[in-house]
């Protein structure tokens, strides 16, 4: 192989696995490390500026980071970053006075947001400080979007998407709440320089089986049911819940229903049991509450008596392989069976719909009737119009919807600025070596061996009493820190410089996991196998030196490495150190957090 | 030195023997050496050789004296019996114990100073009384401990790291083993541990004395411009003649030279050292061809290093002295003091 190039941001940027993995590449070491020195506000606005909804993600993300973690690798389960996070914003003090202050001046760029969700509000921060006039729409009579609109209270309490939104709405723009937007067409004309749309996916699916319309008093669909719950339009539910699909959106209606009156409440689900969409999480969570999951059921038909729901109608499936391999669910035949409720939700699938943007102001959709979005700009057809978040590409997550509108900020500003937008602001990465003196280094280098730390609930009787009452307790400062202590560090690189190694082994000796060979140069197939411990994680990089004053290379397979630097600790003549990689991502405005 | 323990994490394809124990398990505590130490290298591949021949930790004695190589039975092995003797008396301590149970494996780890130096006649004799024992000695060329003097094998001429230069002349311990009648005899290099793993696991299994004269620089006082044991002089003037496998008949490993190029000796425990020849006409069964071979090479200053002698038919010093097969700490007093009758029988025998 030749020598690895660690030029430019990525390859020392994929170490960190978890960085990597969040779609906003949030420094989550970094935070981590804040935390663990007691530092919470810092740790806080670290996560502020990348991720923008700190507290709300650190009880309600969907943790693309913790499957990618490293530590997954080599122990039972991830760091728990996400739960960490929650711990900054549990226990900072006031950070309102580090917040970007409003602009003072405006610069005479008006943006039009549509949707007060995650996506928009993102937008609105990274613009408000360079003076743009924002004007925000929601149908919705308060901010937030589906934070605030769908998920429940007991996962994620109104203070916290309060404060978080308001750290963005403070900042100075207009919000025009409660008022929807009818035609994009008329938007444009009212002179905005850009419009974002982050109107999300608004709409949830419906099942067109006998009985829907006769019994429709007690058939509600899950997001808009949960939607009026939030609003408190809804305070109760009938004793027999049934709930339908196997998505978070399933296990959200479930567990509030127990809140609101449900006392036999089920969720049925289509497919097997692991094969649902839901977090498993999740489906711990809906269990430990009483709610048994049922799998391989079909609704086939609502049962009412003169418009009164009496039940639901289930075929029965099975899982088949066809001559592929892969796998399908099917009816197999079994009879039907009945299953006797008061209330039926149907969480079965969410869609985008956009019957207010008009199809012939040459912003063009596709053939499943979604507007062409660039992957990249997030710009549409029609130069100015932007789409972000669940708008964009269908229903995601926060953190997609944040990530979407740190890069459509960038957009608009360029847009605004007669600039390219193609033209994309680099990251900026530096890297500085953490060493202090012969065996120290800057950062904890010691491995805990501790197993994950379970987050404390609230008990189980108090909680299904009150919806609003939150489920998860987070971790105080003492189990914060060690869990923080589980972090591995993997942003401190383990840096080669190869004129300086004598091939001694004393890396190879001391690395605890194996990770470094020195061996005879190949290519990459053949190099994987025959490494000290074979390299079979194709996922994973291979770091390979120059060739090395005996002819050979030094291999390092970043795989499990511990970064716990004893590499760099015994090498004798400096040829490995260990060094902090920070990669800044860009954004519009450069955040000052202070 | 290093301030942290070495993670107990592993790597998750990390392979157990059939013990269970993986290469992990048989690992003793942090080294303190300094940090590029060529004595840590053969730490690990004693570690690696121990761990492939899946000997029971327990059965496993170390022996050592003093000085930074005799510290290192610490770093390996955790769970093994040791001893660290005064200065050069390991191989007296390691002959009594061997005595006293010749059960366990006896690995006895020196140092140039600690062998050639002040135990230099404790070497000569655990070595021609045949002791069953595999004999480490890390070679630097200098007394590491004591902050780097020559010790008696630096090479005449050599120099230190303070620029003096060596009057005296250099023992060399291949040599001194070779004459004594050891029965195993092999000079390797801790920077190269494809040779050396194999030769320790063939020593291991060996019966009967068998001396590895370990090449091992010293990064702190002997890695230098002058010296004749820093890694870039061993790597340029190291010629080996031959690289081994060795295949014990519990787990057979594929071996694939070309035909004619390899050699194979079975040592009484039915392993066999599968030799690759490098050296033409290098025969490791003629113990006086590999004197004068070694002698010729050095003249040239070149450091050979291989399997250079092993006798397959070796015997040890519990044969020698007609021992029971009991070692003797297991006998009891039925055993060991037979009564009176006995007694006047002997007496009786020997007027
Ligand atoms: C039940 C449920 C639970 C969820 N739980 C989680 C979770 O735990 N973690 C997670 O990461 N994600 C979760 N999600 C997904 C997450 O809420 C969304 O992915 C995210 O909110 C999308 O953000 P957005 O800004 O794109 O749009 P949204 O948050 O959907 O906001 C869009 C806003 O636009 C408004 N709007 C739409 N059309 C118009 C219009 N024409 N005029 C004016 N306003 C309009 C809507 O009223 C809405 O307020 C959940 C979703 C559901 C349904
Ligand atoms: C009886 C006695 N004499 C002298 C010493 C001092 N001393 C300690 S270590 C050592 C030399 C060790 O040299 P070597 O065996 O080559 O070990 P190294 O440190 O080089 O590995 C000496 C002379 C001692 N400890 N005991
Ligand atoms: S161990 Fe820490 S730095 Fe490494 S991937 Fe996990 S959370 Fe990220
Ligand atoms: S930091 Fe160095 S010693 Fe530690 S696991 Fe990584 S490569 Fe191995
Ligand atoms: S410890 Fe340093 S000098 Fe020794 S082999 Fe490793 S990188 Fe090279
Ligand atoms: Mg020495």
């Amino acid at each position: 192989m030749e020598r690895t190039s660690t030029e430019g941001p990525d390859y020392f940027h994929k170490v960190v696995d978890c960085q990597w993995a969040c779609p906003a590449h949030t420094p989550v070491p970094e935070y981590i490390r804040l935390i663990a020195e007691g530092r919470y506000d810092d740790a806080y606005m670290v996560n502020w500026k990348s991720n923008v909804f700190p507290g709300v993600l650190g009880r309600t993300c969907d943790r693309p980071c913790e499957p990618a973690c490293r530590r997954g690798r080599v122990d039972e389960e991830p760091v728990a970053i996400c739960r960490l996070k929650r711990v900054a914003a549990d226990n900072k003090d006031d950070v309102s006075g580090r917040m970007p202050p409003s602009a003072a001046n405006s610069n005479g760029k008006r943006i039009a947001l549509v949707g007060a969700g995650p996506a928009s509000l993102t937008v609105a921060r990274d613009l408000a400080p360079m003076g743009y006039e924002l004007v925000i729409y929601d149908s919705d009579p308060r901010s937030g979007g589906m934070i605030r609109s769908q998920i429940p209270r007991f996962r994620l309490p109104e203070s916290v998407i309060d404060e978080e939104v308001g750290y963005i709405t403070d900042m100075g723009m207009e919000l025009r709440l409660g008022q929807r937007v009818d035609s994009l067409k008329g938007l444009l004309d009212e002179g905005y320089d850009a419009v974002f749309v982050g109107s999300g996916a608004p709409r949830g699916r419906d099942l067109d089986i006998p009985g829907r319309k006769e019994a429709a008093a007690n058939i509600h669909i899950g997001i808009d049911w949960l939607s009026s719950v939030s609003f408190g339009h809804i305070e109760k539910i009938g004793k027999k819940v049934i709930v339908l699909g196997g998505g978070n959106t399933a296990m959200d209606c479930c567990r509030t229903s127990r809140r609101l009156g449900g006392e036999e409440v089920k969720v049925i689900v289509r497919s097997g049991f692991a094969e649902m969409k839901a977090s498993p999480w999740e489906k711990e969570d809906a269990i430990h509450e009483d709610i048994p999951i049922l799998n391989f059921l079909s609704p086939k038909e609502f049962v009412h008596e003169n418009g009164k729901l009496k039940g639901v109608i289930f075929e029965k499936n099975h899982t088949v392989t066809d001559d592929k391999g892969r796998k399908k669910v099917v009816a197999s035949g079994e009879p039907d069976e009945f299953h006797e409720c008061d209330d039926v939700l149907m969480a079965v699938g969410q869609e985008n719909s956009f019957p207010w943007i008009e199809r012939d102001i040459g912003l063009e959709f596709d053939q499943w009737d979604m507007p062409r979005v660039d992957e990249i700009t997030f710009q549409s057809t029609r130069p100015g119009v932007f789409f972000g978040g669940d708008a964009a590409f269908g229903p995601k997550n926060i953190i997609w919807a944040v990530a979407h509108g740190h890069q459509a900020a960038i957009s608009i500003h360029k847009h605004c600025q007669g600039q390219d937008i193609s033209d994309r602001p680099p990251p900026m990465v530096t890297l500085a070596s953490q060493k202090m003196g012969i065996h120290e280094w800057s950062y904890d280098n010691d491995i805990s061996n501790e197993d994950r730390f379970r987050v404390p609930h609230l008990d189980k009787a108090i909680s299904l009493k009150d919806v609003k009452a939150e489920v998860e307790l987070g971790f105080d400062t003492r189990i914060g820190y060690k869990e923080a202590q589980r972090c591995f560090n993997c942003d401190v690189q383990t840096v080669f410089a190869d004129p300086l190694c004598i091939e001694c082994d004393a890396c190879t000796d001391i690395c605890p996991v194996d990770a470094i060979t020195f061996i005879e140069n190949g290519d990459e197939a053949d190099l994987r196998p025959r490494l000290t411990a074979p390299a079979l994680n194709l996922t994973q990089d291979l770091y390979v030196s120059g060739s090395l004053k005996t002819g050979r290379v030094m291999v390092k397979d970043e795989d499990v490495c511990l970064h716990c630097g004893l590499c760099a600790e015994r090498c004798p003549t400096g040829a490995w150190d260990m060094q902090r990689f920070i990669l800044d991502m860009a954004t519009a405005s450069p955040i000052c957090t202070k | 030195m290093t301030y942290i323990a070495k993670p107990k994490f592993a790597h998750p394809n990390l392979k157990p023997n059939s013990l269970g124990y993986t290469r992990r398990d048989y690992e003793g505590s942090v080294s303190t050496l300094c940090a590029g130490c060529g004595h840590d290298s053969i730490s690990s591949a004693i570690i690696q050789a121990v761990f492939e021949l899946e000997i029971p930790p327990h059965k496993i004695a170390k022996m050592s004296g003093i000085g930074c190589s005799s510290k290192t039975p610490d770093y390996m092995m955790g769970a093994s019996h040791g001893f660290n003797t005064v200065h050069g008396r390991m191989p007296s301590v390691l002959t009594g114990a061997n005595l006293a149970n010749k059960d366990l494996v006896y690995l006895g780890i020196s140092g140039d100073g600690d062998s050639a130096s002040i135990g230099l006649g404790q070497f000569a004799h655990s070595v021609r009384r045949g002791v069953n024992m595999t004999y480490i000695v890390e070679n630097n060329g200098v007394y590491g401990l004591t902050k780097g003097q020559f010790s008696a094998t630096s090479d005449k001429g050599s120099k230190s790291k303070g620029g003096e230069i060596n009057h005296d002349a250099g023992i060399d311990l291949v040599g001194l083993a070779l004459q004594l009648g050891a029965t195993f005899v092999a000079r390797s290099f801790s920077g190269d541990k494809a040779q050396l793993v194999p030769l320790v696991k063939a020593a291991l299994l060996h019966k009967g004395p068998a001396f590895i004269d370990c090449i091992s620089p010293c990064v702190q006082f002997n890695n230098h411009n002058g010296s004749t044991k820093s890694y870039d002089y061993v790597r340029e003037h190291n010629e080996a003649v031959n690289r081994m496998d060795v295949i014990v008949p519990r787990n057979p490993i594929h071996v694939d030279y070309e035909p004619g190029e390899t050699k194979t000796v079975t040592q009484h425990d039915g392993s066999i050292l599968s030799l690759h020849k490098l050296a033409e006409h290098y025969d490791p069964s003629d113990r006086v061809a590999a004197l004068a071979f070694l002698s010729a090479k050095a003249a040239l200053g070149e450091i050979v290093t291989g399997l250079l002698f092993v006798d397959p038919a070796s015997q040890d010093l519990h044969d020698g002295l007609n021992t029971v097969d009991t070692p003797l700490n297991e006998l009891h007093d039925k055993e060991l003091i037979p009564g009176a009758k006995v007694l006047e029988a002997l007496n009786a025998s020997l007027r």
